[in-house]
C-alpha cells in the first residue's frame, strides 16, 4: 500500500516548505495545518488496519527482505495516532510559547524533523532502517534542545548529548553482530530465521547491545542520567515534545524487537527486563522526592513510568503486553500534558521551581483542574486512564505469579501520588510566598490553554472508553505475540 | 587482513573509551570519532571479506559464493555519512559552548543541576 509511507512524506514535503518560508506568523499556521493533516493520515491508516492485519509497504519495489520493508500492524498505527495527537497539540501550544522569540525562527523545521524521524521509526520493518530514524531523532533532537543557545540550554544539551551519541554507536555495532550473524536486517525475515534458531547464547551478544542502546533511549534505570540532566533546561514546549515522545521510541522498539526476534534466551531475558523495570520504577519515583523544580519532579517521573512499560514486556503475556501498550499511550498523554500545564504555570508566575509559587487554585481554578487531571491520571486513580494502565499490568502479574514485581509496582504509585500531591500543595494550595517577585498581571490566550484542554479530554475518554481502547491494544498484543500474521504479511511472495 | 582489521577495530574502541572517560569535552569528541570508525569497521567486517571480487552482479559472474556482500558496504557509507554529520553538529556545540563559558572541562557543568 503506498499510502504508507505518507507518515513519512508527509512531515518531508513540510520541512521543505518550512525552510523557505521566512515569517514566523506563517510557519506557526503552516505547522498546525501540517499537524492536522498528519493526524487526518494516522487516523486514515487506522482505518485502514480494518482490511487488512498488515498494511506493508516494499520501498521503491525492491522486495522484501532485499529491499527497505515499511510495514504498519496495530502497534504502529496506534502509536502513529498519539504521535499525531502530540504533534497536534504542541502545534498549537507553540504558537506563543515558541513564538518569535529570537534564536527560534526554524523551530517548526526541526520540529518536523523530530515528527518524522519518529513516525519513520514506528513504521519501518527494517533493522539498519530504524537505526536511521533515530538518528534523525537524534540530531533533531540535539538541535531543539540547543535551540535559543543560552548558557543552560548548551550545558543542557552536551549533557544530553553524550550518552545518546554512545547508544547510537552501540546500536550501530549491535547491527553489525546481527547481520555476521543472520545475514539480513529485515526484521520479518530475522524473525523467521531466529524462531526456530537452537544456538541462543550466540544471539545474546547482538540482543544485549540493542538493550543496551534502547534501554539509554527509554531512560531505564542504570542508563537513564541523562534525562533529569538535560530536560529541565529547553523551552517548555521542546520538553514537552521530548517528554511524549523520545524515551517511547526506545520502549516501542524494545517492544518490537523482543517479541519478534529476540525471543531465544527468554528465561535470561525476562528475568532482567523486570528486575530492570522494578528498579526503574523506584529510583526515578524516589529520585522525584528530593527536588523542588517542578520539570526536574516530572522528568524523573517520566523514567519511574518507563518501569512500568517495561514490566509488561518482562512478564510476556498477551494481557501484559496490552496493558504495556495502554499504558504507554496513557503516559504520552498525561506526561505530556503535565509538563504543558507546568509551562502555562510558570508564565503566570515566572518560575518553574515550586517554593517560589502558590495560591494558584485560588487564583486560577481552571488551571488547577488542568493540572489535577493529568496528574490523577498518572498517579492512576479511576477512572481517569491511569488506572486502567496499571490495572491491567498489575492483573497480568498476579495471573503469572510475578509477585515481586507487581508489588513494586502498586507501591510507585503511592511515589507517584505523592509527588503529585507535592506539586498540587505548593503550587496550588499554599499561599503566594510574598517575597517573590511577580510578573504583572498574565492573560492567558486560548492557544496556551486549549492543548492542555484538549489533552485532558484524550486521558478523560480513554480512562471512560477503557474497554474498546483496551481491545484495540490487546488486538496489538495478540499480533506481536503471534509474529506469523507479521511473517506472512511482509515476506509473502519468498517461500 | 580480517584479524588485523578485528585487531585494529578492538584498539579504536579502547583508544575511544578512554578518550571518553576524560574531563575535557573535546577529548570526549576525539573519543566518539575514535568509537564511530570502530564501530564502521565492525559493520563492514560483519559480513566477512572477499578480496578482489566485485559486488554487483554481471553476466560472466555465476557463482554468488565468490562475491563480495555489497550491503555492509552500504550500510557503512550510510554510517560514515551520519557519523560525519553528528561529529560536525557536536563539534560546532562545543565551539559554541566553549564561547559562551569558556571552560573545556566536563566537571564545570553544573551550573543546571541545582
Amino acid at each position: 500500500m503506498t499510502e504508507t509511507g505518507l507518515p513519512i512524506l508527509l512531515p518531508f514535503a513540510l520541512i521543505i516548505v518550512l525552510i523557505f518560508m521566512r515569517s514566523t506568523v506563517s510557519s506557526r499556521w503552516t505547522g498546525i495545518v501540517g499537524a492536522l493533516l498528519n493526524m487526518i493520515v494516522a487516523v486514515y491508516l487506522f482505518l485502514q488496519l480494518r482490511h487488512d492485519d498488515v498494511l506493508v509497504l516494499q520501498v521503491g519495489g525492491w522486495e522484501a527482505p532485499y529491499g527497505i520493508t515499511l510495514a504498519l500492524d496495530y502497534l504502529s498505527a496506534l502509536m502513529l495516532l498519539v504521535t499525531a495527537l502530540i504533534v497536534l497539540v504542541i502545534a498549537i501550544y507553540a504558537f506563543r510559547f515558541i513564538g518569535d522569540r529570537p534564536g527560534y525562527s526554524k523551530f517548526h523545521v526541526f520540529f518536523f524533523s523530530l515528527t518524522m524521524g519518529v513516525n519513520g521509526a514506528f513504521i519501518t520493518g527494517d533493522v539498519f532502517n530504524f537505526y536511521v530514524w533515530l538518528e534523525v531523532i537524534l540530531l533533531s533532537s540535539f538541535v531543539l534542545i540547543t535551540m535559543g543557545a543560552k548558557k543552560d540550554q548548551l550545558e543542557g544539551g552536551i549533557k544530553y548529548m553524550t550518552l545518546n551519541l554512545i547508544a547510537s554507536l552501540l546500536f550501530l555495532a549491535g547491527i553489525g553482530l546481527l547481520y555476521g550473524k543472520t545475514g539480513t536486517l529485515n526484521m520479518a525475515h530475522l524473525a523467521r530465521i531466529l524462531i526456530n534458531d537452537q544456538q541462543s547464547i550466540l544471539m545474546n551478544t547482538s540482543a544485549m547491545m540493542f538493550f543496551v542502546a534502547l534501554g539509554i533511549k527509554a531512560a531505564v534505570f542504570p542508563l537513564f542520567f541523562w534525562l533529569p540532566a538535560s530536560y529541565h533546561t529547553p523551552n517548555i514546549t521542546v520538553t514537552s515534545l521530548f517528554a511524549g515522545l523520545l524515551t517511547k521510541v526506545g520502549v516501542y522498539a524494545l517492544i518490537r524487537f523482543f517479541t519478534l526476534f529476540f525471543v531465544q534466551d527468554v528465561y535470561f531475558w525476562h528475568n532482567l527486563l523486570l528486575i530492570i523495570a522494578g528498579l526503574t520504577m523506584v529510583i526515578g519515583g524516589m529520585a522525584a522526592t528530593i527536588y523542588f523544580e517542578t520539570r526536574r519532579i516530572l522528568s524523573y517521573h517520566i523514567i519511574s513510568q518507563i518501569g512500568y512499560m517495561i514490566m509488561g514486556l518482562g512478564i510476556y503475556t498477551p494481557l501484559a503486553i496490552a496493558g504495556s501498550i495502554f499504558f504507554m499511550i496513557h503516559n504520552i498523554i498525561a506526561k505530556t500534558n503535565t509538563f504543558l500545564v507546568m509551562g502555562i504555570v510558570s508564565k503566570i508566575k515566572g518560575t518553574f521551581y515550586l517554593k517560589d509559587i502558590g495560591g494558584l487554585y485560588k487564583e486560577r481554578p481552571f488551571i488547577a483542574i488542568l493540572f489535577i487531571i493529568p496528574a490523577f491520571a498518572l498517579a492512576g486513580i479511576p477512572p481517569l486512564s491511569g488506572f486502567f494502565g496499571k490495572f491491567i499490568l498489575i492483573k497480568a502479574g498476579i495471573e503469572d505469579k510475578h509477585y515481586i514485581v507487581t508489588a513494586v509496582a502498586v507501591l510507585t504509585s503511592l511515589l507517584t501520588l505523592y509527588s503529585m500531591i507535592k506539586i498540587w500543595n505548593e503550587a496550588f494550595l499554599k499561599k503566594q510566598p510574598e517575597s517573590t517577585h511577580l510578573p504583572s498581571k498574565v492573560k492567558l490566550k486560548i492557544s496556551e490553554v486549549l492543548p492542555s484542554v484538549i489533552l485532558a479530554l484524550a486521558s478523560v475518554l480513554l480512562g471512560l472508553l477503557a474497554a474498546p481502547f483496551f481491545e484495540w491494544t490487546l488486538a496489538a498484543a495478540n499480533q506481536l505475540m503471534d509474529p506469523n500474521v507479521y511473517i506472512e504479511a511482509v515476506l509473502n511472495k519468498i517461500e | 587482513m580480517e584479524i588485523l582489521l578485528s585487531a585494529l577495530t578492538g584498539l579504536l574502541y579502547a583508544g575511544g573509551v578512554y578518550l571518553i572517560l576524560r574531563r575535557s569535552i573535546l577529548k570526549f569528541i576525539i573519543g566518539i570519532i575514535f568509537m564511530s570508525n570502530a564501530t564502521n569497521l565492525l559493520v563492514f567486517l560483519s559480513a566477512g571479506i572477499v578480496p578482489g571480487q566485485p559486488a554487483f552482479v554481471d553476466d560472466t559472474m555465476k557463482d554468488a559464493e565468490l562475491m563480495a556482500d555489497p550491503l555492509p558496504q552500504a550500510l557503512v557509507l550510510t554510517a560514515i555519512v551520519i557519523g560525519f554529520g553528528i561529529v560536525v553538529f557536536t563539534i560546532a556545540l562545543k565551539y559554541k559552548f566553549f564561547k559562551t563559558t569558556s571552560t573545556d572541562d566536563q566537571d564545570q557543568l553544573t551550573n543546571t543541576d541545582a
